[in-house]
């Protein structure tokens, strides 16, 4: 193990160990916004898995989102709790089932156009549910009763205690981060490093790419999905711009912050995003300017993008490759 | 519908492919030929809307107004800003990943929506055209049509045909087609490329200021115009296909179609159709209908 994967190592564990000791001492407000941070981390994760890992740059995570979202909150009877270990798998079933189609279409395209066609057709989940009676459009939609967790009648967990669905949230988060990092190092995660470096090589290889993207693009989706069925459940609430492309266009963002290659990054740039949005809109601290909060948080991602091309995961990389003092990178090797 | 009203459609439908074609020239020749993923090009519009708005009063303190003058200085103010951005933001981004760009043009569109919100406040805005365009000339027995939307379309179809000139005449336009096709060549063959990108990049700017200058009395101004247009426009690159101008004319036309009819035909999905046409046409055309090289 080289030094620098061992230090990641410990900060690995000392973030969790952070996470959960977070809620001793914070107060409802901290626990609530770290929740939804942690859910779109999770989100953040499904998205770094195609760019980050595969380099598939999709424009439409949101949509998947957003379906986990909307079927954990139809399928939910007005009055009455429904077993979570149905109601989940059925949403994240419904989320990979249109990422299997997004992406068996979509995938004959690249680069942009690959970009514009994921877009496209999170576009139309969209207007399906803004457009139809289905979503019963804009206002969004009321889940009255959270789903339980019960087993033989016996409520294991009660999903609505903020503190309780905090460390729900925080063991998804854990798993997925960790059910990522396997896959990552399997075979089937070396095929995708290698569709990212070179696909041509890949297919010279003998390699079937196609069915490793459409893989890595449905297993994507259905993370998605399962993040969008704890927003549900979190916030009890569902609207369409779950699914618009200002949330896909923000979760692009985050996995840059963070660091593009590296799953902590995403999990990083979640957090940076989010705590730099509420730096800025910080009233006392910035006074009549926390109204104009965006300025603050656009020329601080310009800066970042300036100071530091791996994100802010590479930040202790950069710092190390400094101290050592050997020649600055070239613009090859970030290619 | 009638005759009549299929006319008008008809000339909506064009005035508004024509002004998306203005945006998306620029961003499909920044994109084909810098290969800047330029997320800040729906801005430009945005700026140039609020521009045709905010400069008017002190343009007519100075030379006496005129929608003329403001719309001379609004220009020239684009060109200068085009400059100074490639200059200051995009030249050290060339080497750099697509998507460093994605996110530094990101940052640019917040940067320059609060700008906006600071300099001009968040209200909607109307703007006059000039006066003596203001009018509406008879179609058929019972409708008008505004005489200043078939300027705007005059205006666009004068800049298009424009461009094809300097695109397909002269020196400046052959190292553009040239650096659209294949960069590296341009470049081995002793083209100053960085004057090139700052050319390509003020004009790009400039065509997008001046359409949202033009723009502004038809729209009128509001916040957030600028996302919207910049959406349509990259559906209007890709499906034109990227570097190509011919393309992008064709694409907006098509789209100022599909969008003005889908609203009178099918006004419960109209905002779908241009997506379902868009992933239509590219799996169809995995690169677009006329991709450049």
């Amino acid at each position: 193990m080289s030094a620098g994967a061992k230090t990641g190592g410990v900060a690995l564990a000392v973030a969790a160990v952070a996470l959960a000791l977070f809620p001793l001492v914070a107060g409802k407000f901290g626990v609530d916004l770290v929740t939804k941070i942690m859910v779109f981390a999770i989100l953040a994760l499904s998205l770094e898995l195609l760019v980050g890992q595969t380099g598939l740059v999709c424009f439409g995570q949101a949509a998947f989102f957003g379906i986990g979202a909307y079927t954990v909150v139809l399928l939910s009877p007005q009055y009455e709790a429904v077993s979570i270990f149905w109601l989940a798998p059925v949403a994240v079933l419904f989320a990979t089932l249109y990422a299997l189609f997004v992406g068996a279409l979509s995938l004959r395209t690249r680069g942009i156009y690959f970009i514009m066609v994921t877009l496209a057709f999170a576009q139309m989940a969209y207007y399906v549910f803004h457009d139809t009676p289905l979503g019963r459009g804009t206002d969004g939609i009321y889940l009255y009763v959270k789903p339980a967790v019960e087993v033989a009648g016996l409520t294991l967990v009660d999903l609505d205690k903020p503190l309780t669905f905090y460390y729900v949230v925080l063991g998804a988060l854990a798993l997925t981060f960790a059910f990522l990092a396997v896959l990552l190092r399997s075979r089937f995660g070396r095929a995708l490093a290698g569709v990212k470096a070179n696909e041509q090589r890949m297919r010279a290889a003998g390699y079937s790419t196609y069915a490793y993207k459409l893989a890595a693009f449905t297993l994507s989706g259905a993370i998605a999905g399962f993040a969008g069925v704890l927003f549900a459940v979190k916030d009890g609430f569902v609207n369409p711009e779950l699914l618009a492309w200002h949330l896909s266009g923000s979760l692009l963002v985050m996995i840059i912050l963070g660091g593009l290659g590296r799953l902590q990054g995403a999990v990083i740039g979640a957090f940076a995003y989010e705590l730099l949005r509420l730096i800025f809109q910080h009233e006392p601290l910035f006074g009549a300017f926390a109204k104009h909060w965006q300025l603050g948080l656009g020329l601080t991602i310009i800066a970042m993008v300036a100071l530091l091309p791996e994100g802010l995961a590479g930040l202790p990389a950069e710092i190390r490759r400094r101290r050592v003092g050997r020649a600055p990178r070239t613009a090859d090797a970030d290619a | 519908m009638d005759l009549a009203t299929f006319l008008v459609q008809c000339l909506n439908a064009l005035q508004y492919g024509l002004l998306l074609f203005l945006v998306a020239s620029g961003l499909t020749l920044i994109f084909g030929i810098m290969g800047v993923i330029n997320l800040a090009h729906g801005s430009f519009y945005m700026i140039g809307a609020y521009m045709a708005f905010a400069l008017a009063p002190f343009v007519a303190q100075a030379v006496g107004g005129g929608f003329f003058a403001t719309l001379l200085v609004g220009l020239v103010l684009a060109v200068a800003l085009g400059y100074v951005l490639e200059w200051g933001f995009f030249s050290f981004l060339y080497e750099r990943e697509h998507l460093q760009q994605v996110l530094m043009t990101y940052g640019l569109i917040l940067v320059f929506e609060e700008l906006r919100s600071i300099l001009v406040g968040d209200d909607v805005h109307g703007v006059q055209p000039p006066a003596w365009l203001a009018g509406s000339v008879p179609l058929g027995d019972l409708m008008t049509y505004p005489v200043y939307r078939l300027f705007v379309s005059a205006v666009c179809i004068a800049l298009a045909a424009g461009m094809y000139f300097v695109l397909t005449r002269t020196r400046l336009g052959m190292m553009i087609r040239a650096g659209a096709t294949n960069r590296e060549m341009v470049q081995s063959l002793g083209i100053d490329i960085q004057f090139l990108y700052r050319v390509v990049f003020a004009a790009g700017v400039a065509l997008a200021v001046f359409a949202g200058m033009i723009a502004a009395p038809i729209s009128s101004v509001y916040p957030g115009m600028g996302n919207q247009v910049l959406i349509v426009c990259f559906v209007v690159v890709v499906i034109g296909g990227i570097g190509s101008v011919r393309g992008a004319l064709f694409a907006a036309l098509l789209i100022g179609l599909v969008d003005t009819f889908g609203k009178v035909v099918f006004p419960q999905a109209a905002g779908v159709l241009v997506y379902v046409m868009m992933a239509l046409i590219l799996l169809w055309k995995p690169d677009g209908l006329f991709r450049a090289g």
